[in-house]
């Protein structure tokens, strides 16, 4: 009974993606391939390491090759020229601007936020995330859109700064495939809220064997204790 | 049994002072001696003869005479002092990895998150904590408000309780200004223009406190703070629990325990009640942090600080919900009158001179205080709307309830409550 009542809260309290667990790891990997072509152009993950990446499924070896594949900033060579590294593990994702001010001056005066945690703190989570990457389209009648910013049906206000950032096809997956916009904005947006909550399908995994341990202890106990107290009332 | 020793001449009498509570040729020249009972472990009697933490503990956890009637309420207690510990023991691992810049503080945070090995789960566990510490101890007191243990004999365990809600209450809220998040940061400027908005000290107090601007110097204070108001409360708590053993505990019928027959001994009967009370309020706690971890902090602190944009609403914990609602709808008087709302209780033994402490004998109180300790709920949800039209208006009534309760109600509660008539013993 209490196990079929933690299956159905696990089913409920899973994160969509990485619920069905294969096909929505795959999801989640596409959506870091998205960001790390695109997003990661003007936005920033500053609390992310590549070997956090093994949290969306990738091997040791993936993430050494992941990493490698970035060159850093490795302080100041000889002759006082910056000198630069190939990316280790824990590295930090790289930071696209290298102040707020350069941010904003490359973006008509917007700063991209930092994606780190951007599905838990953007109303609307990952589904605000998807809805807006699908949400460009041309301005109806009637409004008018700032230059400079762009319509946007799921933005606060119906407009937004960012330039619509996805193309079909714009991202060259593992296989060589492409996708759509929709497939894209499906599997960034899981990529994000796998950032935002990284041990979310560990955390439920954990719990359900501590909520199951504690219940058992908590019955023990109450067993124990109707019987000690049995004794309570002959003591009088 | 005890060989007494002829007093050295290194011990003379004359030099002991005369407030000992035993004469100097008691206290010396015995060789020492322990209540333990002689089929003890020769060991522990060895022992406690010299350091009697043994024969104490007996006496105090062991053997110790508790009412036989005492409900679930009465659990609460161990639920406080399990939860702090626990907020101590995860404390100190957050500690090691923890670095009290504002250039650091919010990334050092970040990192026990995702990149220190089981970090996520000590700080969820500490987060959780912080809740379950605080839903405990609201019921504790609900629990001492309801049966009157703040009554005498047990004014000073009640103020003990109160420091301690004090202390934890300023430890709670530098706690929160730790992550350097966006509502750390700005719910320590709204707690710094209050405390600056006391006339004469406030300013000059919120100065020594943060050293001016909110910079590295003021976190690295918060910092010390925090677990310096965290670990005194062990000692408080060892306070509290020797004056609560002094006086022994309360009821649910408030009338004090006459003869042996009324009592238990506290183990096994109370040791295994709080057993199962242990084991559920840690399952509850379970379901908090495995399963609920959206409850246990505002997402807007995964937001690093920034000073120049203010939140849209700046929200307290939950816990703290109920004086923030009194301190925005108090306007011009909110501070005081929010002090005043947690000052009310520490005077409690002296507003209400009743001698019926159960709320079971007493027809009126029975109905008030649970009247005020709901607008006291309201007012925790209150704290979460902005402070404008219905809200505003009832928070400003809801406020008036509670303190009109304590400084009215209760003083008149004493001269015209009828009583009923007291049970003549508990058993
Ligand atoms: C860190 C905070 C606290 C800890 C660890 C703590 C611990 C305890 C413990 C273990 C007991 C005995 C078990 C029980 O009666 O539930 C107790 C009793 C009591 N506490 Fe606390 N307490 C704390 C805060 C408070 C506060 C804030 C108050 C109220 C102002 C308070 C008032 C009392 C009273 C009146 C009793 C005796 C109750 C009775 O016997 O009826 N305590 N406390």
């Amino acid at each position: 009974m209490r196990r079929a009542a933690l299956a159905v809260l696990a089913t409920i309290v899973l994160p969509g993606p990485l619920r069905a667990e294969d096909g929505g790891l795959a999801s989640v990997q596409r959506g870091y391939a998205v960001y790390a072509q695109v997003c990661s152009a003007c936005h920033s993950m500053r609390s992310v390491t590549y070997a956090d990446l093994s949290g969306i499924g990738l091997t040791p070896a993936q993430v050494r090759a992941v990493a490698s594949a970035v060159s850093v900033p490795d302080g100041m060579g000889p002759n006082n020229k910056p000198k630069r590294r190939p990316g280790r593990p824990d590295d930090h994702l790289p930071i696209p601007f290298a102040t707020p001010e350069a941010a904003a001056r490359a973006n008509n005066g917007a700063v991209p936020p930092d994606m780190s945690r951007l599905a838990l703190t953007l109303a609307g989570g990952p589904a605000e995330i998807e809805a807006i990457l699908n949400g460009y389209a041309d301005p109806p009648p009637g409004v008018s859109v700032p230059p400079g910013s762009y319509y946007n049906r799921a933005a606060p206000g119906g407009v937004i700064a960012m330039p619509p950032p996805l193309q079909d096809g714009a991202v060259t997956f593992a296989g060589g495939q492409t996708e759509t916009v929709p497939q894209m904005a499906a599997d960034v947006a899981a990529f994000l809220d796998w950032a935002a909550r990284p041990h979310h399908a560990e955390r439920t995994r954990i719990g359900v064997g501590v909520v199951l341990y504690l219940g058992f202890l908590a019955a023990l106990l109450f067993f124990l204790k109707r019987r000690i107290w049995i004794n309570a009332k002959q003591r009088r | 049994m005890t060989a007494r020793l002829e007093p050295g001449p290194e011990q003379p009498e004359g030099m002991l002072p005369s407030t000992v509570d035993r004469p100097a040729g008691e206290r010396f020249g015995h060789a020492p001696t322990s209540p333990l009972p002689p089929e003890s472990a020769p060991l522990l009697r060895w022992i406690d003869a010299r350091l009697p933490v043994i024969s104490a503990f007996r006496r105090e956890y062991v053997d110790y005479p508790m009412p036989r009637n005492l409900n679930g309420l009465w659990n609460f207690g161990a639920f406080v002092t399990v939860a702090l510990l626990v907020l101590l023991l995860s404390g100190i691992f957050l500690a090691v990895n923890y670095t009290a810049t504002i250039a650091d503080a919010f990334n050092s945070v970040e990192a026990i998150d995702r990149q220190v090995p089981s970090g996520w789960l000590v700080r969820s566990i500490h987060m959780g904590g912080v809740t379950m510490f605080f839903a405990a101890l609201y019921i504790h007191v609900w629990r001492s408000l309801y049966y009157g243990s703040y009554k005498a004999p047990r004014e000073l365990l009640w103020l003990t309780g109160m420091v301690l809600m004090a202390i934890c209450m300023g430890a709670a809220f530098a706690g929160y200004v730790l992550p350097w998040g966006q509502m750390s940061f700005w719910g320590l400027t709204v707690a710094m223009r209050a405390l600056s908005s006391v006339p004469l000290v406030g300013t000059p107090l919120a100065h020594w406190l943060l050293g001016g601007a909110l910079a590295d110097v003021a976190l690295h204070r918060i910092y010390v703070l925090h677990f310096v108001l965290a670990f005194s409360t062990l000692a408080v708590v060892g306070l509290h629990v020797m004056a609560l053993h002094v006086t022994g505990s309360n009821n649910p019928l408030g009338v004090e325990v006459r003869k042996p027959a009324d009592t238990l001994p506290f183990h096994p009967y109370y040791t295994v009640k709080d057993g199962v009370g242990l084991a559920l309020f840690a399952l509850v706690f379970a379901v908090l942090i495995f399963f609920l971890p959206g409850w246990l902090t505002l997402p807007d602190n995964y937001l690093r600080a920034d000073p120049l944009s203010t939140p849209a609403d700046i929200t307290p914990e939950w816990y703290f919900a109920p004086f923030y609602a009194i301190l925005r709808a108090g306007g011009g008087i909110g501070v005081p009158l929010a002090a005043l709302s947690i000052a009310v209780l520490f005077v409690l033994p002296w507003l209400d001179r009743s001698p019926v402490r159960s709320a079971r004998f007493r027809p009126w109180y029975r109905v008030l205080l649970p009247v005020a300790v709901l607008s006291f709920v309201f007012l925790g949800v209150a704290g979460f709307h902005q402070p404008a039209g219905l809200w505003l208006l009832s928070s400003r009534i809801a406020t008036a309830i509670w303190l009109l309760f304590f400084l009215l109600g209760l003083p008149l509660l004493t001269r015209f409550e009828p009583r009923r008539a007291l049970p003549e013993g508990i058993a």
